[in-house]
């Protein structure tokens, strides 16, 4: 039963059995998850165990069978393209920018692409407001394959966020980053989230998902095997087995009783 | 009828998967589509035509001369051109060999005019009956010498040091050079393995076809289909697929009239590359 | 801005030169003229899927051979040039859609040569199609009777103003929002398609804008020569010299496929006039030197680095 509130459906992305296989290979396997507006989502698990899938299967890039719907309607079966035009944005591992393009150009794409705005003028302007929020402002005009990595990953949230997202996708975002550099990414995904966007994000870091995330799932070989707060998944038997390993636990079990 | 119509088909197609192997070799190792294929080819059958003419050597005793000299040419195009663009984008390569090639013909329609030449051999091995079907026999020995080359570049890529060399490069360059690879000099190998096997198809194909600058064209593009149909960088593909290409040009032309042959075969490569890219052996993503 | 005078000024000096031209100059240097025009459509259209895009198109002559179809044979029924011309640039956008459908899936190598492909099935076709099209005896026009210098100076005009509408829609397209999608497509059409960006309606709108220039050079050439044969207008080379062209002077940029065509032109008529029976050869020389030496064209020679 969904519950109103503010006029509004409270689930935003509503995932049910959600199953994607590479030949004879399960990459995903009957996944079934919720997600409300504004709440932080910590997707984590070993390598291999379908988060990205998860993300491309809700973005559209592979196809997924089950039932994905975003704000009532379903987006099982979309094109990419759809999808991003629905207000679902992603990143990716890899960065994907327009290497000869400058930063403002590419955050530029992501505000015409997905319809946020209407012309290439308003695009530029917005994409310079975002590039502020972000903190390249510094960096508009230089093109995307002369930026550092830690501002390449910036530039990719950049061109997600130009889109005016309601859902916004985040894979390994900030791997490769320094402390503060993490630091900074925090508290620009609590401001994203903070004004509404469900905001899920693939993290290898545990402190990055206990000190932010709302609510962590974790994935093995494509299943779920929790979905809950951060403090009661990172000490669930199932996960320290699959994902975190016993010396992990006992020194987190250490900390809390210190 | 039928029968005969294939077995005309196999006999092509073993002559289509020699002449397509080399090409294969090349896209498949460097990402080159060698638009001088072709041409390459009609330079063997030059050759073994001139090795007929002033020497009287049949062709096929000529072969491994003309693949050599062919093969050498090839060596000094990669050394000396190609390796300097490697990496770069797909127009720059099809560029350079289409200027090549531009080159190579004009100096063949130069040296030898544009009409026809034939080998014709004093005895002719005439026509056999198998099963009841005519055995034109100088096409199958031709298509049996062509097989047995192209039999011979799999051993070759499979169980010599070079051909492992060549296949490290093809799926890993960066990997192969760490272990020791000479990449460029890979390259060059490479590429002269693929222009000997033109050279040496050539020498077999003047047995059978008439031989004039003018056939680079219906050469390059059979070496094209067949890459398609069999699937890219694989030998078996090429013999796959220039069977197929073999049979459904014969068959083709039987149901819709010779002069639709080419219709049929480009409008099956154009349906391919969209539907099935990959061809019969291949495997995707090597665009 | 001195790019906007340069271009305002580059505008008025060619549109004056043709104008004087167009009084001044004899039959035959209005042929060469016509033909350089011819260039630099070719090459303008080619620029919007081949440089903007990023998808090498071998289409070209596939393109230019089914306008000079269309337009000749409409022109034999009766219908006055210019008509003739559009429906000539027409035919071939159509065609462009229902073979973009497919074709334009494919990238990179597989694409060109697919879209080679067509090329040759069109002329195939058209061989064939005898009832239609004449088969390989071609089609006849009827000889204007107007003066020869009239017919020079008609033709000029014609293919002068396709080069012009030509330049125009390159620049309309290349500071649009299509010309920026095109160049996302180009540089990671992946990315462009996660954003929100239909590639599949940019690429198709492109391919179509090239037909139809394409196309449209096709029917005023026919028109000109009075007599097209297959193989005349599905020739490789028509595929082939536009791209050139193109990469020569820069690809993906407005002015580079003009400055290319100018440059190429000239190459050309010099090579004919002094190496007629080793002209390929010397072409086929000169094409391997820009793809080694200039691989970005000589507009991008000196900016290294500027964005594109």
């Amino acid at each position: 039963m969904e519950t109103r509130r503010e006029g509004r459906v409270s689930a935003l992305l509503e995932v049910q059995g959600v199953s994607v296989r590479f030949g004879g290979l399960a990459a995903l396997d009957d996944v079934s998850l919720k997600a409300e507006q504004g709440e932080i989502l910590g997707l984590i698990g070993p390598n291999g165990a379908g988060k990205t899938t998860f993300i491309n299967a809700v973005s559209g890039a592979v196809k997924a069978r089950g039932s994905m719907r975003f704000d009532g309607s379903s987006i099982a079966g979309l094109r990419p393209h759809q999808v991003a035009r629905l207000g679902i944005a992603r990143t990716y591992q890899m960065v994907q920018p327009f290497p000869e393009m400058s930063a403002l150009d590419n955050v530029a794409a992501g505000a015409l692409f997905s319809g946020a705005a209407s012309s290439l003028p308003d695009a530029r302007k917005r994409a310079e407001a975002v590039l502020e929020r972000v903190g390249l402002a510094q960096q508009a005009r230089r093109p995307a394959d002369e930026l550092t990595l830690a501002q390449r990953k910036r530039l990719e949230v950049a061109k997600g966020l130009a889109s005016r997202p309601r859902m916004l996708l985040l894979d390994e975002v900030n791997a490769g980053l320094s402390g503060p550099e993490i630091d900074d990414a925090l508290r620009l995904i609590r401001s994203i989230a903070a004004e509404g966007v469900v905001v899920l994000l693939v993290e290898h870091l545990m402190r990055v998902v206990s000190s932010l995330c709302d609510r962590v799932i974790v994935l093995h070989h494509g299943r779920l095997i929790a979905n809950g707060d951060p403090a009661s998944v990172l000490a669930d038997e199932a996960v320290i087995e699959a994902y975190l390993g016993r010396r992990y636990a006992e020194r987190a079990a250490a900390r809390g009783r210190a | 009828m039928l029968g005969q119509v294939l077995l005309n088909g196999l006999l092509l197609g073993g002559l289509y998967a020699c002449v397509a192997a080399g090409f294969s070799l090349v896209w498949g190792v460097l990402n080159v589509i060698n638009l001088l294929h072709g041409t390459l080819v009609v330079l063997g059958s030059y050759l073994a035509w001139m090795a007929f003419h002033f020497l009287g050597w049949h062709p096929l005793v000529a072969l491994p001369a003309v693949a050599l000299l062919v093969g050498l040419l090839g060596a000094a195009l990669q050394a000396g051109v190609l390796n300097r663009v490697v990496g770069s984008p797909v127009l720059v390569t099809l560029v350079i060999t289409f200027g090549l090639e531009l080159l190579t013909r004009n100096a063949l329609l130069l040296g030898f005019g544009a009409d026809y030449r034939t080998i014709r051999p004093a005895s002719t091995w005439g026509t056999a009956q198998l099963a009841g079907l005519n055995l034109p026999l100088d096409r199958a020995v031709a298509a049996s010498v062509a097989l047995a080359m192209t039999a011979a570049l799999y051993l070759l890529l499979r169980r010599s040091w070079l051909g492992r060399a060549i296949i490290a490069v093809r799926m890993d360059r960066d990997a192969a050079a760490l272990m020791g690879v000479r990449v460029e000099r890979t390259f060059i190998a490479a590429f002269a393995l693929g222009a000997a096997l033109a050279g040496a198809a050539g020498a077999v194909l003047g047995l059978v076809f008439p031989i004039s600058p003018l056939q680079s064209d219906a050469y390059l593009g059979t070496a094209f289909t067949v890459c398609v149909l069999g699937g890219l960088g694989s030998v078996v593909g090429a013999i796959a697929g220039g069977v197929a290409l073999g049979l459904v040009q014969s068959v083709g032309g039987f149901a819709f009239g010779s002069e639709n042959a080419t219709i049929v075969s480009f409008v099956l490569l154009i349906l391919l590359l969209a539907f099935r890219p990959e061809g019969l052996f291949g495997r995707r993503g090597y665009a | 801005m001195t790019e906007r005078r340069a271009i305002t000024g580059s505008w008025i000096a060619a549109i004056a030169i043709s104008v004087a031209f167009f009084f001044a100059a004899d039959a035959y240097a209005l042929r060469l003229g016509t033909l350089l025009a011819m260039y630099v459509a070719l090459a303008s259209g080619w620029n919007i899927i081949g440089g903007m895009a990023g998808y090498p198109s071998f289409a070209t002559a596939a393109f230019f051979g089914l306008g000079a179809y269309a337009g000749a044979l409409v022109q034999q029924k009766g219908v006055p040039m210019p008509l003739a011309w559009a429906f000539g640039a027409l035919v071939p956008a159509v065609a462009a859609l229902a073979i973009g459908w497919v074709v334009l899936r494919l990238r990179g190598h597989y694409f060109a040569i697919a879209s080679f492909a067509v090329a040759i099935v069109l002329r195939e076709l058209t061989t064939n199609w005898t009832s239609l099209t004449g088969g390989g005896m071609g089609v006849n026009l009827p000889v204007l009777q107007i003066s020869v210098i009239e017919q020079a100076r008609l033709f000029f005009a014609a293919q002068t103003t396709l080069a012009a509408i030509a330049a125009a829609i390159s620049a309309l397209v290349a500071y649009s929002s299509l010309g920026f999608a095109l160049t996302c497509i180009r540089q990671n059409e992946t990315a462009a398609g996660m954003l929100g960006l239909d590639a599949r309606r940019a690429k198709a709108a492109a391919f179509a804008l090239s037909a139809a220039l394409a196309g449209a050079a096709g029917a005023i050439y026919a028109s000109s020569i009075f007599y097209i044969d297959p193989g005349d207008v599905f020739d490789v080379l028509i595929a082939v010299k536009p791209i050139l062209m193109a990469m020569l002077g820069g690809a993906g940029t407005v002015a580079g496929p003009v400055l290319g065509a100018a440059v190429f032109f000239g190459f050309e008529q010099t090579v004919w006039a002094h190496f007629l029976s080793i002209h390929s050869g010397v072409l086929g020389v000169l094409v391997v030197a820009l793809a080694l030496f200039l691989p970005r064209g000589l507009l991008r020679w000196k900016r290294a680095g500027k964005a594109a």
